[in-house]
């Protein structure tokens, strides 16, 4: 009769003794299961641990994994294990993982781990704060050196900056708005409707656009757009050792890379703004005229009316500072990357949360002023 | 005649935060050495050669740079020892977004008043000594590992430097491109007097090109041995050297 084999481990208990036979071919094994059922079934005062192999076919790392976990709980609770009569390799294997002494290198895992990480973490954004101050500080300094000639900011770099975030970005941000536009005007019809005065859409869609929604949807789309990518680029000179070569050559990091980026972000967020709010404009228009059957000429008579420069200039001071947000937080993001690829992917991700948050405080501290003065 | 020192750490300590990777080191470098910094991997060797470039800070202790104590002394002072020195990074570290000869033009326009006529030669000179003639126009993403390696060297040279840094020159290459390195670093030390540092734990090169060594070590975080690795290996002052020196064999 041909005996069946087993491709498992066979724990056999006799007194102070466990028997483990491994046998036949043990590929793809569960180690973590077996272990969990073997410490349950050790009896307490156990002495003597013996793993032999009968028909031991194949075996993979799973295999190893197992008797690793066998060992180091045996080394753990000064029980005896004899492992001799496995074959030699794995005894060779199982010996070469424990021989590496592994010593803590940054200290031991707190107890507390919920306070520890309160206490870092407070500790880290008043730092990073601080940080920030200092970061804005080099910044002024570098536009007092910009505008007094001795900058090393080259024209090339803000060229290409500006060619980046102004005519290439023109295109999405002229398609966003007139969406945004859009639904504006659809919202604002269904509620307008009811009272029928459907021709206030086209002022509700001028003074929407113009005073922030316009600079608002620009920030949006170039935080995500132009602020990630300046992260991701100067992030990337962080890992490539490029920002260690321009600090050595003592060149400054903030006029060579972060001025071109500011001033070009500066510039073109203003404009992108115009566009966004005729972009927007239109979008109303596009409802209202073919959408709602409001007479032409009365439509557009409405929004000009509406139209205000005051709200308009509100806009685009909306706009100018968005841009000095969103080129601050990238190149912040990008200058503190990490040296891994993954800190790339973290800076680029905090370039933009950081960007919207603060694009939205500064909203409502406009937003304040503006009451106070009355605009 | 004795040898001029260039290079001076005191009491050095290296480290990050409370994480000490080595303290009160103190070792000279000569004018004119092939100065090796070995050890395995993680003992702080990339570290201490960012306290020497001025990277980071040391924990404790002072490097001395041709008589200027650059933690003590005046900006300006610092700021001329760190012109006249070179540094080859790992990856070369190239800016990506400029042709090898505005890279070496970069730190020329910064330190000098050339026409750019005269600097656009001068890159040229530089790319040509690290055997790169005509590679000018291209950009670094159109070069191999090697020739990065290369270009960044000339970059380190723009300034006629006293002293060029190493980090890992021959990591990433193969046996006869990190070969042939090792001989241009031999001869830009020999031809143009320069005083040279690496790091590598390479045996093949600190044999070649080293005439002068520290050996960091992790476990006791001190310098084991300080000298000539050849010297080293004939008279090894401990056992960890002597392991280091001959891949184990003494094992
Ligand atoms: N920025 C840092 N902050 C904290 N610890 C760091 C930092 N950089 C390196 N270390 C730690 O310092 C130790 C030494 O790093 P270092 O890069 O100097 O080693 P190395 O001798 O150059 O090693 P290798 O030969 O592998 O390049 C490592 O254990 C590393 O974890
Ligand atoms: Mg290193």
């Amino acid at each position: 009769m041909q005996k069946i084999t087993r491709n498992d481990f066979i724990t056999e208990i006799s007194g102070n003794d466990l028997h483990i036979i491994a046998e036949g071919s043990i590929l793809n094994y569960d180690s973590d299961a077996f272990l969990h059922k073997l410490l349950a079934a050790i009896p307490e005062k156990l002495k003597n641990i013996r793993v032999t192999a009968q028909n031991l076919t194949q075996w993979d790392s799973s295999f190893l994994a197992a008797l690793y976990g066998v060992v180091g709980w045996s080394k753990e609770n000064a029980v005896n294990c004899d492992l001799s009569e496995l074959p030699q390799n794995v005894q060779d294997l199982i010996t070469l993982a424990y021989a590496v002494d592994r010593k803590p290198t940054h200290g031991n895992i707190s107890k507390l781990p919920f306070l520890e990480n309160l206490g870092k973490n407070t500790l880290e954004n008043l730092q990073n704060t601080s940080n920030v101050v200092t970061f804005l500080g080099r910044i002024c300094g570098a536009v007092g050196r910009f505008f007094t000639f001795r900058s090393i900011m080259r024209r090339v770099d803000f060229w290409s900056a500006m060619e980046d975030c102004g005519p290439k970005a023109v295109g999405i941000v002229v398609l966003i708005s007139f969406l945004v536009g859009l639904i504006l005007a659809f919202v604002g019809a269904i509620q307008l409707q009811t009272f029928g005065a459907q021709i206030y859409v086209a002022s509700l869609v001028t003074i929407g656009m113009c005073r922030i929604m316009g600079a608002i949807m620009v920030g949006i789309i170039m935080a995500g757009r132009t602020g990630s990518s300046y992260a991701a680029t100067i992030g990337t000179m962080q890992v490539n050792e490029e920002l260690d070569a321009l600090q050595t050559m003592g060149l400054s990091s903030i006029d060579f890379l972060v001025l071109p980026r500011l001033f070009s972000l500066l510039i073109a967020m203003p404009i992108l703004t115009m566009f966004a709010d005729f972009a927007g404009m239109l979008g109303g228009a596009f409802v209202g005229i073919f959408m709602m059957d409001l007479p032409y000429q009365e439509y557009w008579k409405f929004a000009f009316d509406a139209f205000n420069l005051k709200n308009f200039l509100v806009g685009i001071f909306h706009g100018f500072c968005f841009g000095f947000i969103i080129a601050v937080c990238g190149c912040y993001s990008g200058l503190n990357c990490g040296r891994n690829a993954d800190s790339v992917g973290v800076a680029t991700t905090q370039s933009v949360v950081r960007a919207i948050v603060w694009m939205i405080v500064a909203t409502g501290i406009i937003t304040l002023i503006c009451m106070e003065l009355g605009i | 005649m004795t040898k001029q020192v260039i290079i001076e750490a005191k009491d050095l300590s290296v480290g990050y935060g409370d994480y000490v990777l080595l303290h009160d080191a103190n070792y000279q470098v000569n004018k004119g050495d092939v100065f090796i910094i070995m050890g395995g991997s993680g003992c702080g060797k990339s570290s201490m050669l960012r306290v020497l470039t001025g990277l980071i800070e040391p924990l404790k202790g002072t490097v001395v740079i041709n008589g200027i104590d650059m933690g003590n002394a005046p900006a300006e002072d610092v700021q001329r020892i760190r012109e006249k020195s070179g540094i080859l990074y790992q990856s070369g570290a190239l800016f990506s977004s400029m042709t090898l000869a505005e890279n070496i033009m970069l730190p020329l326009q910064q330190y000098t008043n050339y026409s750019v006529a005269t600097m656009r030669e001068l890159a040229e000179l530089k790319l040509a000594l690290v055997g790169l003639k005509g590679f000018g126009d291209f950009y670094p993403s159109e070069i191999s590992g090697g020739m990065k390696k290369r270009a960044g060297l000339a970059r380190a040279l723009a300034l006629d430097p006293d002293i060029v840094y190493f980090d890992e020159p021959s990591a990433g290459l193969d046996p006869i491109s990190s070969h042939n390195l090792d001989d241009l670093i031999i001869e830009i030390n020999r031809s143009l007097g320069t005083t040279i540092v690496v790091v590598t734990h390479e045996l093949a090169s600190i044999f070649a090109i080293g005439n002068n060594s520290i050996f960091l070590d992790a476990n006791t975080k001190t310098i084991l041995a300080h000298g000539n690795p050849r010297e080293l290996l004939k008279n090894p002052p401990n056992q960890e050297v002597y392991e280091f020196l001959t891949r184990g064999e003494g094992k």
